[in-house]
Parts: structure tokens; C-alpha cells; sequence
């Protein structure tokens, strides 16, 4: 009965890692360069692009990958954005120290609401997170002596990264600065996303009562989750102030913890290259169709999201698989196949 | 102090029904005793009570003479305390192997683990392996779950409770929506678990009952009607008029 | 006094107007275990027709109404057949996307046909005035307000408790499997009060238009507040929503009026605190 199998050598774990995502890193980063080269003047537009898709990998990490429904996530991006703000402003205008505060920040206080969060269900957690983004942006505009309120925190200025690269007025700093940050939080996501810890994430979703059942204590890994995904939306909240060198309210806003979603369920939840997928359509989209006109966006992007919804749950992701090409390599994976 | 489970004494009630009502039931070692009773006996409370979903209201549950009533559900499972559901409740998009692989993790301690598919998924591959030949579902090993016909599932379920290596085995209606035509995989699956486990079986199906029990409890109403041999239980005329006479004639 | 009186007027018409809108969505959310965040657009549209048949048309205010919530109904019954139908088997988050896609077109529909300003409606001279009671004035819309609230209240309770509807209704929030093995035909439960909860909505969001103004983006601005009244009341539960939209009227109210600053803070943070005690609202069930 004994299946013959080759016993996989553990001191390879790194290189076997490598080799399955390599091909797409380097998709990756061709594509960054290329388009630096093809679209020279709208730095700007892709650095944002860039850095929501930071912030959406987090949303996959809790949402996609644990099932948890939130619509308040910008509750998490926000505080990073005025953490690090803030920091650059009175302590130091080191970036990389920002981007650190930024990510401890947003991780305080994701733990924090997540103590709370992750014991409710349904409408009462779509509330809760709701009522806690709503809670921050209204602390924000009252503290106007620290935040500037509703005209925002200005007078950031961010130092050279490393004391060596500045920031120039192109922003070509600025987007490479970003996309070696997606770099990183993507290359993290895939190590959290493959291990036990990522396994179980992907339990609790599929059934909480049957991980409860093997002994896994569910409500504090939702938490850890939760934490971690914190973090990462707030380095790109960070991220966001030191590029832009402001942070408005906007930051904590509810349209923006829905979009996000969007973007998400878009590209495709619980595969972290469907929120990478998701967020440059929808920011594309975005793009050309709110700039002609921004009521014409919604019949568009109401459209897309039912489209999505009723035709491809997958998300875009999983188009290739509906026409059959089984063999890209987006599907040969298949613990990245959720639903 | 006595090896194996022993419930004292134990009591339930919501509102004003009474679901447990002084339950005495001791399972030792290679123990393979069978919960049998009409529906709404109290069977899946019972259960619920072992495994620390619900709390009772008074009496005592010992394991190895310890009482536990004070773990919740994950410490019980991790005391030696495991279910399988009464519908199957798996891991339905995740492949065989996978729904293996979480409760070998989380018995060893690395469910937190957040990086690496370190050294113990390879010592966890072996034993995946070997719970998959147990349960002649090796071929099966690389599907999605929820596409696997339901008496696949329950030999799966089966598979997954035992991955955590229990010393309590708690089967609820193992053979509940499987077709008759499968039936016989569930009834060797149970014959062929380690003589040492005990096991506790929560069932319908007389025959499945009869075949793989050397005990016998009847529940009616929350109390423990009566204990017996499998010849005790089924000579005796209260069990064949509350329950037997229902099911069989 | 005065001012903990003008905080119950207030308060008490705040909290009806949010119980109308917010009523139908907490029954639909309850029988059909559904997730709607466009509810709001179907105060909009009520609020958008009546606009349209008083300012535009220059029809009088009461057939305006009545036109308008008949309109409503028959888009919401009409949407009821078309996409609700579908959404209601999606898992939670599906329900989340599709219902704020349908407001993003609800939004959209709406601006393309009377664009993005407010849009007024024309009250009617006897709603405009007010009422002296000896010892103190009151706004004749207010008062009307409440009054309508508490018929909806009674008729709601009448059609419920009374009828046949009502008694099928209750069973089929109960516990829909068993309902439809009763017989009850739950595909016409589900339409009839889907269509019920769009109209309510629309005749709350006409006669609060003075407190929720009327605009394409109404459906988003206020979605998080009908569904806190629904998710505070405890879905499904009529009388839940009653307390929930008075109590959460006053409180926003009082707030308003004696700590402007922190009126905001104040509302959310007693929503999280009802919460933490009662996690299915008030009157929810688990």
C-alpha cells in the first residue's frame, strides 16, 4: 500500500521556497521596471497603486486567507499614516524608522480592537469594525492641536533613506522605495501564508468548529492574524505620509476600507497575487473613468463588482481557470486555491 | 486512581429541561462502549459536555482521575480528548492531506509556527501517510475534500480525529448519511482502532452497534436507562419497547 | 427643561424617521440571513420621485407620496426577483459586495437622471408651521413625525401579531427550513416584505429628508447608521429596531446639542459598549 515518495531534503526548505515563487518576483520586477519606463510622468498614480496594494495584502491576510469580514481596515492604515507622520514631523525624518513606527502602530492598535473584534460575528463585526475606524478619524479631527484636523497633518519632511537616497520631486525615489517594500511584504506573506500558522488561518476560515476541535485555540490566532495585519497596513499607511508628505482624514475613511475590499474580491481573496491583481484594475479603472467623469465611475465599478460577484467568484484570478489554462501558473499551485 | 474516563454524577439543564441527568459512565482503557437512546436522549449533550463545548451544571468529569471540567475545549483535546461531528465538519477545500496535516500540527505545539514548512512537516508526512493507508484513502490523498463522496468524508473525519492521537475517542453517528453500500468502510475503520484507545460511539444503526460494542449504554431523557453486554441489552424488554421496538420492528 | 425637551421632540423624530428606514431592513436582514448595505438607496429613490413630483412636477404633496413609495415597491419586488433572490445564498462577504455594488448603481442612476445636488422636497404649508401648546411651540413636521411613527408602529404591530402574514412571517424568521415544510410559501414572504421595507424606507426617507437630506450619495452616507439601528435592535427584531432607532435618535440628539464636540465619539462608543454586553443587539437572538 506503501506509496513510493522521495523524502525531501529539510536543509532545502529555503531553495525549494525560492524556486516556486521566483518566476513570479521576476514577472514582478520586470513589470515595475518596465512600466518606470513606459510611464515616467505618472510616477505618482503607480507609487499609489503600489503602496494599496500593500495595504490590500494585509486585508488578504485577515479577510482572504482567514475569512474574517471587516470594513473598517483603514482604521489600521490610518494609524499608521498619522504614527508616522507624526514621527517625521517632532522625532526624526528617517524613513525607515518612520516605516517601523508606522508598522508598530498600526499593529498596536489592530491588537487592541482585535481583543474586542474577534469574539463577534457577522453584522456586529462588520459594525465594530466600522464603529472603530469611525471612533479614530473623529479622535484625529478633534486632536487639531497634534493633527491639523480637517486640514490634515502637513509639514512632513522625510530625510534621505539610508542618509543616502533622497527623495526627488519625479518621485522615482519614491516608487522604488515602495515597490521594494511590496517586495518584502509579499516575500513575508508567502513564508506566513505557507506555514502551520498560515495552514491554520485557512482552517479557521473553512470551519472554526472543526479547528476548535483539533485543539487550536482560534480566538488568539485571529488575533496574532489580525495583529500581523495590522502591521502591514500600517506600513503602508507610513509609507503613504512619507510619499505624499501629508495625512488628511481621509485616511479613516469608510469608502476606503470598501474599496479595498473590492479590490480585493476583484483580483481574487485568499491568493496574495489577487489583491495584487485586484488593486491595479480597480485603480486603473479608477484612473481613466473618474477622470472623465466620477459618477460615471460608479455605474463601472457597481457593474465590475456584481459582474465579479455573480459570474467569477474566484475573483479575476481564477478567469485563466475558468477558460481552461489550467496550466498558468497562477493555478498550478494548489494550496493557493481557496474556493 | 482509575485509568481511562469516568463521568460522575453529571447534570444538565437548559431553562427547565433536563438534557443530562445524573450520568455515571466509566470507559477505560480499550474501552469499546456504545451511546444508544431515541433522538432527543441527550446523546450529542452528552457529548458536547465530554468534549467542553458545554459546561454541566454539577457532577464531575475525571480523565485518568483527573478532573477536567475546569479545560475548555482546547485543553481537552489536548488531555486526549477527541470527536468526530455528527455531520462531518472538515477542512472542505483543502485536500486530504492538508485536513491531516492541521491536527498533526497543532497536537505537536506548531500551529503558531509562522514560518517555514519545517523539519516536522516532514516527520508529519510520514505519519499522514501512514493514517491514509489505515483508511484506504491514499488514492484520495491529493483531492479537495468537500468533492469526495460522503462516506470518504467520514473515514476522513475519522482519520483526522485520530491524527491528534486521543485516548478518548468520541464517535458521533460515524455511519449517520453514509449509503449502506459504504457502510462496511466505517464499521472496519472502527475495528481495525488501536485496542487501546477507548472508545465512545454515539449511534443509530443497531448492526454497526452490535458488531464493533462490548458495552452498551442507553440514554432516554437524559438518564442512563440502562448498562449492559450487547446480549443484556438487546434481551432486555424497557430498551426493546423505548427504543429497539421503535427502530427495528 | 426647555432644552431636554427640544432633545426628546428631536431625539424621539430622529429616532421614528430612523426606525422606518431601518425597520425593513432589520426583518429582511433577519428572515433571509442577509447582509443589505442598499437599503439606503430605496430611501433615496422615495426621496428622489417625491422631489421630482413636487418641485419638478408640481404635483401636491400627498399623491406625490404615495407615488413615490408605490414606485419603490415595485423596483424593490422587482430587484427582489432579479438579484436579491441570488445574493441570498452568498456567504456573508459576497452579500457585503453585490448589495454595495447595487447602491453604487442605485447612486449613480440616480445622478445621471437629477445630478448631484440636494434635492429638495416641497413640504406642504400644513407640515411647515407650528403648533402652539400654551406653555411652548412645537414644529408641526416634527409632531407629524412622531405621529406616523407611532401609526407605522401600530399597523406594524397589528399586521404581525394579527394576521395570517404575520403568523407565517414569524415562523419563517423563526426558522425558515421548518416554515416552508409547514407550507408556507417563503419565496412570497421574502417578496412581500422585502417590497414592505423598501416602501417604509422610502416614506422615512421623504419625511426625514428635512434631518437626512436627500442626495445620490444618501445610500452611503447613512448606510452605517440604519444598519447600527438594526444591528443594535438585534436583526430581525421589529420591536429591537423600535428601541434601538428611539434610543440611538436621543442619543445622537442629546449629544448633539450638549457636547457638539464629541457627539460622534460618544454615539459609536455607546454602539461598541452595547455591543460588548449584548453581542447580538438588544433584542437578538444567537
Amino acid at each position: 500500500m506503501n506509496t513510493v515518495r522521495t523524502q525531501p531534503d529539510p536543509g532545502n526548505a529555503i531553495m525549494r521556497f525560492l524556486k516556486k515563487r521566483i518566476a513570479v518576483y521576476a514577472l514582478l520586477i520586470a513589470i515595475s521596471i518596465a512600466v518606470f519606463f513606459l510611464f515616467p510622468y505618472d510616477l505618482g498614480f503607480l507609487t499609489r497603486i503600489i503602496i494599496m496594494m500593500i495595504f490590500v495584502l494585509s486585508l488578504d491576510l485577515i479577510l482572504g486567507f482567514a475569512g474574517v469580514a471587516t470594513l473598517g481596515h483603514a482604521a489600521l492604515y490610518g494609524t499608521g499614516a498619522y504614527m508616522a507622520g507624526l514621527f517625521a514631523v517632532h522625532i526624526s525624518a528617517s524613513p525607515i524608522v518612520g516605516l517601523g513606527v508606522g508598522a508598530l502602530s498600526g499593529a498596536v492598535i489592530a491588537f487592541i480592537s482585535a481583543l474586542i473584534l474577534m469574539r463577534a460575528h457577522g453584522l456586529t463585526l462588520l459594525m465594530l469594525t466600522i464603529a472603530i475606524a469611525e471612533v479614530l478619524k473623529e479622535i484625529a479631527n478633534k486632536a487639531q492641536t497634534l493633527t491639523g484636523g480637517a486640514d490634515g497633518l502637513s509639514g512632513i519632511v522625510m530625510a534621505p533613506i539610508f542618509g543616502q537616497i533622497e527623495f526627488d520631486f519625479v518621485g522615482q525615489t519614491g516608487y522604488w522605495y515602495s515597490f521594494a517594500l511590496l517586495m518584502i511584504v509579499l516575500f513575508f506573506l508567502h513564508i506566513i501564508t505557507d506555514s502551520p500558522f498560515g495552514l491554520g488561518l485557512r482552517g479557521i476560515k473553512q470551519s472554526t468548529a472543526r479547528m476548535r476541535a483539533i485543539g487550536a485555540p482560534v480566538y488568539w490566532r485571529l488575533v496574532a492574524a489580525y495583529t500581523v495585519s495590522g502591521a502591514i497596513a500600517g506600513i503602508a499607511g507610513a509609507l503613504s505620509a512619507q510619499i505624499t508628505e501629508l495625512v488628511s482624514l481621509n485616511v479613516y475613511d469608510f469608502s476606503l476600507s470598501a474599496e479595498i475590499v473590492i479590490m480585493l474580491i476583484l483580483g481574487g481573496a485568499g491568493r496574495l497575487y489577487g489583491a495584487l491583481l485586484g488593486t491595479a484594475v480597480f485603480l486603473i479603472v479608477h484612473h481613466t473613468a473618474a477622470s472623465v467623469d466620477p459618477f460615471n465611475w460608479l455605474f463601472i465599478i457597481g457593474g465590475l463588482v456584481l459582474g465579479v460577484i455573480f459570474f467569477l467568484p474566484g475573483g479575476l484570478l481564477s478567469f485563466p481557470k475558468k477558460l481552461g489554462w489550467v496550466t498558468t501558473w497562477f493555478s498550478k499551485q494548489p494550496e493557493e486555491t481557496p474556493r | 486512581m482509575s485509568a481511562g474516563l469516568e463521568v460522575k454524577n453529571l447534570h444538565k439543564s437548559f431553562g427547565g429541561i433536563t438534557v443530562a441527568n445524573n450520568i455515571n459512565i466509566q470507559l477505560k482503557p480499550g474501552a469499546r462502549t456504545a451511546l444508544i437512546g431515541p433522538n432527543g436522549a441527550g446523546k450529542t449533550t452528552f457529548a458536547n459536555l465530554l468534549t467542553g463545548i458545554l459546561q454541566p451544571d454539577s457532577g464531575q468529569i475525571l480523565l485518568d482521575g483527573i478532573d477536567i471540567r475546569a479545560l475548555g475545549q482546547a485543553g481537552r483535546v489536548k488531555a486526549g480528548i477527541a470527536k468526530t461531528f455528527q455531520i462531518t465538519t472538515l477542512f472542505p477545500e483543502m485536500s486530504v492531506r492538508e485536513n491531516l496535516r492541521l491536527p498533526i500540527l497543532e497536537r505537536e505545539g506548531y500551529g503558531a509556527k509562522w514560518f517555514g514548512k519545517s523539519q516536522v512537516n516532514y516527520a508529519a508526512d510520514d505519519e499522514i501517510e501512514t493514517l491514509l493507508d489505515d483508511f484506504q484513502l491514499t488514492k484520495y490523498a491529493d483531492v479537495t475534500v468537500g468533492q469526495l463522496a460522503y462516506g470518504q468524508q467520514r473515514l476522513v473525519e475519522m482519520a483526522l480525529t485520530l491524527a491528534l492521537k486521543p485516548n478518548i475517542l468520541i464517535l458521533d453517528e460515524p455511519a449517520a448519511g453514509v449509503p449502506t453500500s459504504d457502510s462496511h468502510l466505517i464499521t472496519d475503520a472502527i475495528e481495525r482502532l488501536s485496542p487501546d484507545l477507548s472508545v465512545l460511539i454515539i449511534e443509530h444503526d443497531m448492526k454497526l452497534v452490535f458488531r464493533v460494542a462490548n458495552s452498551i449504554v442507553v440514554l432516554v431523557n437524559g438518564a442512563i436507562l440502562m448498562e449492559g453486554t450487547p446480549e443484556e441489552i438487546s434481551r432486555d424488554q424497557r430498551v426493546r419497547d423505548v427504543y429497539l421496538g421503535e427502530r427495528h420492528e | 427643561m426647555s432644552i431636554i425637551f427640544n432633545i426628546l421632540i428631536d431625539g424621539i423624530s430622529y429616532g421614528m424617521i430612523l426606525f422606518m428606514i431601518a425597520v425593513g431592513l432589520s426583518v429582511t436582514m433577519g428572515l433571509m440571513k442577509v447582509i443589505n448595505l442598499a437599503h439606503g438607496g430605496f430611501a433615496l429613490l422615495g426621496g428622489a420621485f417625491t422631489h421630482w413630483l413636487t418641485v419638478q412636477a408640481e404635483l401636491s404633496f400627498l399623491p406625490a407620496v404615495a407615488i413615490a413609495i408605490l414606485g419603490v415597491v415595485i423596483i424593490a419586488i422587482l430587484m427582489e426577483f432579479s438579484l436579491f433572490r441570488r445574493i441570498y445564498e452568498f456567504g456573508e462577504l459576497e452579500q457585503v459586495l453585490a448589495t454595495i455594488g447595487i447602491a453604487f448603481l442605485i447612486i449613480a442612476s440616480v445622478n445621471y437622471w437629477l445630478g448631484s445636488t440636494l434635492l429638495a422636497i416641497k413640504f406642504p404649508e400644513y407640515l411647515s408651521g407650528s403648533i402652539n401648546l400654551g406653555f411652548r411651540t412645537l414644529p408641526v413636521h416634527r409632531v407629524f413625525v412622531i405621529l406616523i411613527g407611532i401609526v407605522v408602529v401600530v399597523a406594524l404591530y397589528i399586521l404581525i401579531e394579527r394576521t395570517r402574514f404575520g403568523v407565517n412571517l414569524r415562523a419563517a424568521v423563526d426558522n425558515r427550513d421548518m416554515a416552508a415544510s409547514l407550507g408556507i410559501d417563503t419565496a412570497r414572504i421574502y417578496a412581500i416584505t422585502f417590497g414592505l421595507g423598501a416602501g417604509l424606507a422610502a416614506f422615512g426617507g421623504i419625511l426625514g429628508a428635512e434631518l437626512l437630506p436627500i442626495e445620490a450619495y444618501y445610500p452611503l452616507r447613512y448606510m452605517v447608521l440604519f444598519l447600527i439601528v438594526v444591528a443594535v435592535g438585534g436583526m430581525g427584531s421589529i420591536l429591537g429596531s423600535f428601541l434601538a432607532a428611539i434610543s440611538l435618535g436621543i442619543l445622537d440628539t442629546a449629544a448633539r446639542y450638549l457636547m457638539p464636540d464629541f457627539s460622534t465619539i460618544i454615539f459609536f462608543s455607546a454602539m461598541m459598549l452595547i455591543f460588548i454586553i449584548r453581542p447580538h443587539g438588544l433584542l437578538g437572538k444567537s
